[in-house]
């Protein structure tokens, strides 16, 4: 959306206040004051993290504390060796990839469906759909358990998939989606003997970019955050996820600091460079939806 | 709709014996409709709606998730209100609730202002808000479990720097539950100042253009113009942040586990507790629909009142 901000003052013609705008580029804005130290207290934690892990064991344990005098590479190399870290981000990408997949199919179709195809029992299964998004996931953690186990699918990576291949969320979300479109759009190609699915492929998913892209990293980050569903389903540590691994990679290695905030530092190192290349497509997500 | 019976063939009738281009398309938008939505409906239902009513009848069991479920009717939801531990469970909720909420949106909403101008470094300023929003939850308590490290932790050594003296932070039952508020709106600050820096852009440059030419000053302005036009965003986010709030648990587990002496046990740690280390399915289930309960008459309330505010101002 153009910033009304945004548009260019060059072509004005120049009055005083304006020189005295310019002259206010060179002095640093007064914000600055109020902004460096909000985001210096905002990074200190993450800062923090990354200079403890590379620290060694002595130096972490000095109060007050200081700078490491020398980088301790090796912290990284015995977490990956301590741990079964390496099965942790395989799990992850596999669980996310798979979810992300199936969300994007299954959503962007039912969406579909539910915002312009009219069929008996359509009004029925969407009321029982919206009816879902409010429950809280604490009321059917145990019975999505007993379900899973029923399937034998309790400490395997199927638990962490097959009740998370469609979210109530989603379908509504890309049902918004489809009904913002005009439905001109599709009447045209039906009208010229496209079938529903041709009109869908080829018409209106191609339309649909930037809300599969919100729906697509709204699910990744989901499935990273998840913590309460994985604990309950899976005991193995070769079976975890990075969150439960990393939970259970604190309570085995409880005072050594260096190595936990080195284990913790490599958990979120995927997801903060994807934060960092991809910022604005993730802040746009985030604010169109409204979840974290 | 129409009540006519459906062609039984699926196959698409020759263009020239067209029954009627009606009944054709109400065929094929039925078989299109059901063939887009039903995994997704499969899916839900076994997930979704199947665990909902599940869950209510174990509420009325005492049931230990591995042997049968045996019916006790009401008593688990007698027991949750002569039960001191839950309601030490939801005073703690409440508590850190009604201080997170506010804090969160008065935090957001000034860092958001603060963020919405076109200086050099904004991008950097932005950045460091938003970052902890993609920082996952246990990762969080990890590095705050660290910071607020009694012995070694770098904010003690700032607070010693200052001339106060170190404090136990979740070892200290006064001060777990505010170490978890501060540890919790780290994580979330970002996420309302992404939700008012939305709201924020959709505030129309004139309106205050014609504030600043009726004399106003920008703070007021601010106060004034800017602040009355993001109350759907404020309601949003209080709405949404309160439903979080009384679902807290992950930094409870990686933290405290509900410690010291029961300061920081919220309802969710509760309901963990009972559910998976006493073997409660049943009254597990009975605290979940509680908590299904107070959110939902808590959200309504917080509807109605923010609706009744926001014309009041008109």
């Amino acid at each position: 959306m153009p910033n009304p901000t945004e548009a260019p003052a060059l072509v004005k013609p120049l009055r005083d206040d304006d020189l005295s705008q310019a002259a206010h580029r060179h002095r640093p804005s007064p914000w600055h004051f109020l902004l460096l130290p909000l985001s210096l207290i905002m990074l200190t934690p993450l800062v923090w993290m990354v200079v403890t892990a590379v620290s060694t064991p002595e130096e972490s344990r000095q109060f007050p504390p200081a700078l490491p005098t020398s980088i301790q590479w090796s912290n990284f190399a015995d977490v990956w060796a301590g741990s079964p870290f390496g099965h942790w981000l395989v799990n992850t990408a596999i669980v996310s990839g798979v979810v992300l997949i199936s969300n994007l199919v299954l959503c962007s179709t039912a969406g579909y469906a539910f915002a312009r195809l009219r069929f008996r029992g359509s009004g029925i299964a969407f009321m029982l759909l919206l009816t879902t998004l409010m429950v809280p996931f604490q009321v059917v953690l145990i019975p999505t358990l007993l379900i899973v186990k029923s399937f034998g699918l309790i400490d395997h990576l199927g638990a962490l998939i097959v009740p998370n291949l469609v979210t109530a969320f989603g379908v509504f979300m890309m049902r918004q989606f489809f009904l913002a479109l005009p439905p001109d759009l599709e009447e045209a190609a039906r009208i010229d003997g496209a079938s529903r699915l041709g009109v869908f492929m080829k018409i209106l998913l191609p339309l649909m970019g930037p809300p599969l892209a919100t729906l697509a990293i709204l699910t990744f980050l989901s499935i990273w955050n998840d913590f309460l569903w994985p604990l309950v389903a899976i005991q193995s540590p070769e079976n975890m996820t990075m969150q439960l691994g990393l939970s259970t990679f604190q309570g085995a290695h409880l005072t050594d600091w260096p190595l936990l905030m080195a284990a913790t530092l490599m958990s979120q190192l995927p997801v903060i460079v994807l934060f960092l290349l991809a910022q604005r497509v993730f802040v746009r997500s985030i604010a169109s939806s409204g979840i974290k | 709709m129409t009540s006519a019976t459906a062609p039984p063939a699926a196959g698409p009738s020759p263009v020239h014996r067209r029954p009627s281009v009606l009944l054709r398309v109400w065929w094929s938008d039925t078989f299109a409709g059901w063939a887009f939505i039903s995994p997704t409906v499969l899916l839900i239902g076994l997930f979704g709606l199947v665990p909902v009513v599940w869950a209510f009848v174990l509420s009325f069991e005492q049931n230990d998730l591995i042997s049968p479920g045996r019916w006790v009717g009401l008593d688990n939801y007698r027991k949750l209100l002569h039960d001191p531990a839950f309601s030490n469970s939801v005073r703690n909720t409440v508590v850190y609730t009604l201080v997170f909420v506010p804090v969160c949106v008065i935090g957001s909403l000034l860092v958001a202002a603060l963020l919405n101008r076109r200086i050099r470094g904004i991008t950097f300023y932005r950045v460091a808000v938003f970052i902890p929003v993609v920082t996952s939850t246990v990762a969080t308590a990890t590095m705050f479990n660290w910071l607020l490290d009694p012995d070694f932790g770098v904010v003690n050594a700032a607070l010693n720097k200052v001339g106060i003296a170190s404090q136990g932070f979740f070892r200290d039952p006064k001060e777990a539950l505010l170490a978890i508020v501060l540890m919790t709106v780290w994580g979330w600050l970002g996420f309302g100042v992404i939700i008012y820096l939305a709201a924020l852009q959709s505030v129309s440059a004139d309106l205050l253009e014609a504030a600043a030419i009726d004399g106003c000053t920008r703070w007021r302005a601010f106060w004034r113009v800017e602040v009355p036009l993001l109350a759907p965003a404020t309601l949003f986010l209080v709405i949404w942040l309160t439903i979080n709030s009384l679902q807290l648990f992950d930094e409870i587990f990686v933290t405290t586990k509900g410690g010291p002496v029961g300061s920081t046990t919220v309802v969710v740690y509760y309901l963990y507790v009972q559910a998976f280390q006493f073997f409660n399915g049943g009254y597990a289930s009975a605290i979940a629909y509680a908590l299904f309960m107070a959110i939902l008459v808590i959200t309504a309330i917080q509807l109605k009142v923010g609706r009744r505010l926001s014309h009041g101002e008109r």
